[in-house]
C-alpha cells in the first residue's frame, strides 16, 4: 500500500532510490543534499535497503565509484550539489560517454563565490553538455516520483544514459510537503531488475572499456549515437510517463505540461519551484482579471523538447522565460535555447527572459504577476526591446 | 627443454603498443601473469594505458576499465563493491596507475579508498615522471634527476610513497620491481591472499625518459635494489616491516651513471644520494623486527 507522510523533499528522494532497490551508493556531503546520503545511510544500516553504502572522500570521487559499479553491472544512486556537482564534472562526461544509467539527486543550490546555501540552477544547468538527462521537479511528490522513473528511463536500451533528477535546495530539499511513498511490489512491477549488456565487467567475455582510440575512427559515430539516445529519450519518458501513470495514478505530462494554453495569448515559462508559484498567478489573471494567459512548466531541460514547445508555444503573441540561472554574457539557458528553437518561424511569439531568484532570492506572487501584466502589456510590439532582463536588481 | 604446459598462462598478449625495452611493460605482464585470468583490471591515463591498446586493439585478455586520470583507486572500489553486492567474491580487481596517477593527481581518492580499505590490488607503475607526455617532473621524480620541466635536475625530494600507504594501515603494501620477478610474483600473490586495500610500488624503468639504451630496464631495475635506491620490502597493517631482499649494497654511481638524467651529477650531488641511501636503508632495517 501506498503510504501519505510528511517528508522533505531530500528524503522524498531518498525514499525513491530505496524503492529503486539502488545496490550501490556513492556520496560526499554537502548542503543541501546530505540530507539524502544520511537517509540512504540508514536505509543500509536498519537492512531497508540492500546496498553499499560508500562514503567517498570527495564527489569526484562518488561518480567515478557510481561509473565503476554501474559497469560492473549495479544499479547506483549518489547526490550532489553545486561546488561538488561542479566537481564531479569531468566523470559526468564518462558516465554518458559510457552510457551507464547512473542516477543523481541535483539539488540545486547556487555556484560560488560569494558562497551560499541557497538555489538557482546554475549548477545542473552548467552540466547540460555531459551528456545526462535532466529532470526538474517543483515538489517532493515529483521529485520521490521521478527517481524511480529516472531508472527506468535510464535503463531503457533505446536510452541507456544516465539521469539527473533535479530540485531546488531548501525550498524543496528541506520543507515538508505531505508525499505519497509508492509501494514497494508496484515499483517492483514497474521497475524491473537492472540487467545490462552492453557494458559489463565480466572474466568469462572480457572487454575492454573506454579505451584510447587514437585516430579518428570512431569518435564522431560515437557522439552521435548519444546524439540519437537522447532524442530516443524523448519517446522513452513520454512513454514512462504513462506507464507510471496507470500504475500509480499520477501523469506529469512528459518533456513539458502545459496549463491553460488553449486559448492563451500570452504565456509564463519557467521550471522548478517557480512553477507553483507562476500556476498560482495565471490561475488568478484568468479567473478575477480575464487576462488570457497560460502557463508551461519545463519538465526536461535535456533532451531540449523544442518539438513539443513549438507546438505549445507557436500563434501566442508573447512569451515570458523565468528561470534561476544566468550564461553569464549571453542570459538565460532556457530562453537561449528556447530562442534557438523557435528562430525564424512566423508563428513565433516574442520572447522576453528574466533573470530571477538568484542566490535563492525569494520569487513571490506579486512579482510574477508583474512580469505576468507586463507581458500581457507587450504582446503586440513589433519586437521586444530588451529582451533579457535582470528583474529588480538593487541598486539600479 | 621446458614443456610447453608448465608455462604459465599469460594476461597480457603479444602485440602491446609500448616503446622498445619498457619497464612499465615486463612489470604488468608479471603482475597480470600472478594475478591470472579471473580478474578485472582497471587503468587511467598512463604509459599502462596506451601499452594496453589503443582501439581496435587490446592486449590484455580480461576485462578492462579506464577510467578518469584521478580515479584508479575509486574506480577499483566501485567494482569490488558492486561484486560483494552481487555476492562474487572470487573475481580479484587490480588498478595500474603510473607515478602521477599515484603521487600526484590521484592520492586523495587512493587516501579515500585505502582509509576505507576498499578491496582492491593498486599497482603504481613506477617510472619517475609524466613518461606519456613527455618525460615531465612527478613527485615521483628522485632529486637532481633532469626531465623536460626540470632541464637543471629536479630540486625536490622523492615523495614517500609507501610511508603514506602505510600510515593508512592498510592490511598490505610492497614495493617490488622488474629486476626481481620473483619477488614481484610472490608480492602480487600474497596479495591476493588478503582483503582490503592492498598497494604495490613497483619501479618500472623507462629506457626512454632515464635516457638509456632499449635493453637497460631490467639491468637498472636491479641496480636500484642493489644500492639501496629503491629496497624490496614489505608491509603488514601498516606497521609490520620485512625486508625481502638484503641488497649488496653496491655505490649509488653503479645505478646513477647507467642513465642519461643523472649525466649532470657532480661529486656532491653524489655525496647526497648517496648518504639518503644509506639513511633509507639504515632506517628500513631498524623498521624490520
Amino acid at each position: 500500500m501506498e503510504k501519505r507522510k510528511m517528508l522533505t523533499g531530500n528524503y522524498a528522494a531518498a525514499h525513491g532510490a530505496r524503492l529503486a532497490r539502488v545496490e550501490v551508493v556513492p556520496v560526499y556531503p554537502i548542503t543541501p543534499q546530505t540530507h539524502i546520503m544520511e537517509k540512504m545511510a540508514a536505509f543500509v544500516e536498519s537492512g531497508e535497503l540492500d546496498a553499499e553504502f560508500v562514503p567517498v572522500e570527495s564527489e569526484h570521487s562518488a561518480m567515478a565509484v557510481a561509473i565503476a559499479a554501474q559497469a560492473t553491472g549495479a544499479r547506483t544512486f549518489t547526490a550532489s550539489s553545486a561546488q561538488g556537482l561542479v566537481y564531479m564534472h569531468e566523470n559526468l562526461f564518462v558516465a554518458s560517454g559510457l552510457r551507464l544509467p547512473v542516477v543523481m539527486a541535483m539539488v540545486n543550490r547556487t555556484i560560488g563565490p560569494p558562497t551560499t546555501i541557497c538555489p538557482d540552477l546554475g549548477d545542473s544547468l552548467d552540466q547540460r553538455d555531459t551528456g545526462w538527462i535532466q529532470i526538474y521537479t517543483e515538489s517532493a511528490q515529483e521529485a520521490h516520483d521521478m527517481i524511480i522513473q529516472a531508472y527506468r528511463v535510464g535503463e531503457d536500451e533505446r536510452v541507456l544514459l544516465p539521469v539527473g533528477i533535479c530540485f531546488e535546495g531548501m525550498i524543496i530539499s528541506h520543507y515538508m510537503e505531505p508525499v505519497e511513498i509508492l509501494d514497494q511490489e508496484k515499483v517492483d512491477l514497474f521497475l524491473p531488475p537492472y540487467r545490462p549488456e552492453h557494458v559489463i565487467l565480466d572474466p568469462d567475455r572480457p572487454m575492454s572499456v573506454h579505451q584510447l582510440v587514437l585516430d579518428d575512427s570512431y569518435y564522431t559515430e560515437y557522439r552521435y549515437q548519444q546524439q540519437v539516445a537522447m532524442e530516443a529519450a524523448k519517446g522513452v519518458i513520454r512513454e514512462v510517463d504513462e506507464v507510471f501513470g496507470e500504475a500509480f495514478g499520477r501523469r506529469y505530462g512528459g518533456l513539458i505540461s502545459t496549463e491553460m494554453m488553449e486559448d492563451a495569448e500570452v504565456a509564463l515559462l519557467t521550471l522548478g519551484s517557480m512553477a507553483s508559484t507562476a500556476r498560482a498567478v495565471v490561475n488568478q489573471l484568468r479567473k478575477d482579471e480575464g487576462i488570457p494567459i497560460g502557463l508551461v512548466k519545463l519538465r526536461v531541460f535535456r533532451p531540449f523538447p523544442d518539438a513539443e514547445l513549438r507546438e505549445s508555444l507557436s500563434n501566442l503573441k508573447a512569451v515570458a522565460v523565468l528561470e534561476r540561472d544566468v550564461s553569464i554574457g549571453a542570459g538565460g539557458a532556457v530562453y537561449l535555447e528556447l530562442a534557438h528553437c523557435l528562430r525564424k518561424r512566423h508563428d513565433s511569439p516574442l520572447l522576453t527572459n528574466y533573470i530571477i531568484g538568484l542566490g535563492g532570492r525569494d520569487v513571490t506572487f506579486e512579482e510574477i504577476k508583474d512580469i505576468a501584466l507586463n507581458l500581457f502589456e507587450e504582446r503586440d510590439a513589433e519586437v521586444m526591446t530588451n529582451p533579457i532582463r535582470w528583474y529588480q536588481v538593487r541598486g539600479l | 627443454m621446458v614443456a610447453e604446459t608448465t608455462r604459465p598462462q599469460e594476461v597480457m598478449r603479444s602485440g602491446h603498443s609500448a616503446c622498445p625495452g619498457c619497464g612499465v611493460a615486463m612489470g604488468m605482464r608479471m603482475v597480470l601473469r600472478a594475478l591470472g585470468t579471473r580478474s578485472v583490471v582497471v587503468m587511467v591515463p598512463s604509459c599502462v594505458s596506451i601499452i594496453s591498446g589503443p582501439y581496435p586493439n587490446a592486449a590484455l585478455n580480461v576485462p578492462v576499465f579506464h577510467s578518469a586520470f584521478e580515479v584508479a583507486a575509486p574506480t577499483a572500489a566501485g567494482i569490488s563493491n558492486a561484486f560483494k553486492v552481487q555476492g562474487i567474491d572470487d573475481i580479484p580487481v587490480l588498478a595500474f596507475a603510473g607515478d602521477g596517477g599515484t603521487f600526484d593527481i590521484g592520492l586523495q581518492s587512493l587516501s579515500g579508498a585505502a582509509d576505507r580499505n576498499d578491496d582492491f590490488i593498486y599497482v603504481c607503475m613506477d617510472n619517475e615522471a609524466y613518461m606519456n607526455t613527455g618525460i615531465q617532473v612527478s613527485s615521483a621524480t628522485p632529486r637532481f634527476a633532469w626531465t623536460s620541466t626540470s632541464p637543471r635536475g629536479n630540486t625536490r625530494r622523492k615523495k614517500q610513497i609507501m610511508e603514506i600507504m602505510a600510515a593508512h594501515r592498510i592490511p598490505y603494501a610492497a614495493t617490488a620491481c622488474i629486476g626481481f620477478p620473483d619477488d614481484l610474483e610472490k608480492k602480487v600473490e600474497r596479495a591476493k591472499e588478503v582483503r582490503g586495500t592492498r598497494f604495490l610500488h613497483l619501479l618500472s624503468p623507462c629506457p626512454t625518459g632515464w635516457k638509456m639504451a632499449e635493453h637497460m630496464a631490467p639491468k637498472s631495475a636491479v641496480a636500484a635494489v642493489e644500492t639501496n635506491i629503491f629496497p624490496l620490502y614489505e608491509i603488514v597493517d601498516g606497521v609490520q616491516y620485512t625486508i625481502t631482499h638484503i641488497s649488496k649494497g653496491l655505490p649509488v654511481e653503479t645505478y646513477l651513471s647507467l642513465q642519461g638524467r643523472y649525466e649532470h651529477l657532480g661529486a656532491e650531488e653524489i655525496r647526497s644520494i648517496q648518504s639518503e641511501a644509506d639513511r633509507t636503508w639504515a632506517d628500513l632495517h631498524k623498521k624490520d623486527r
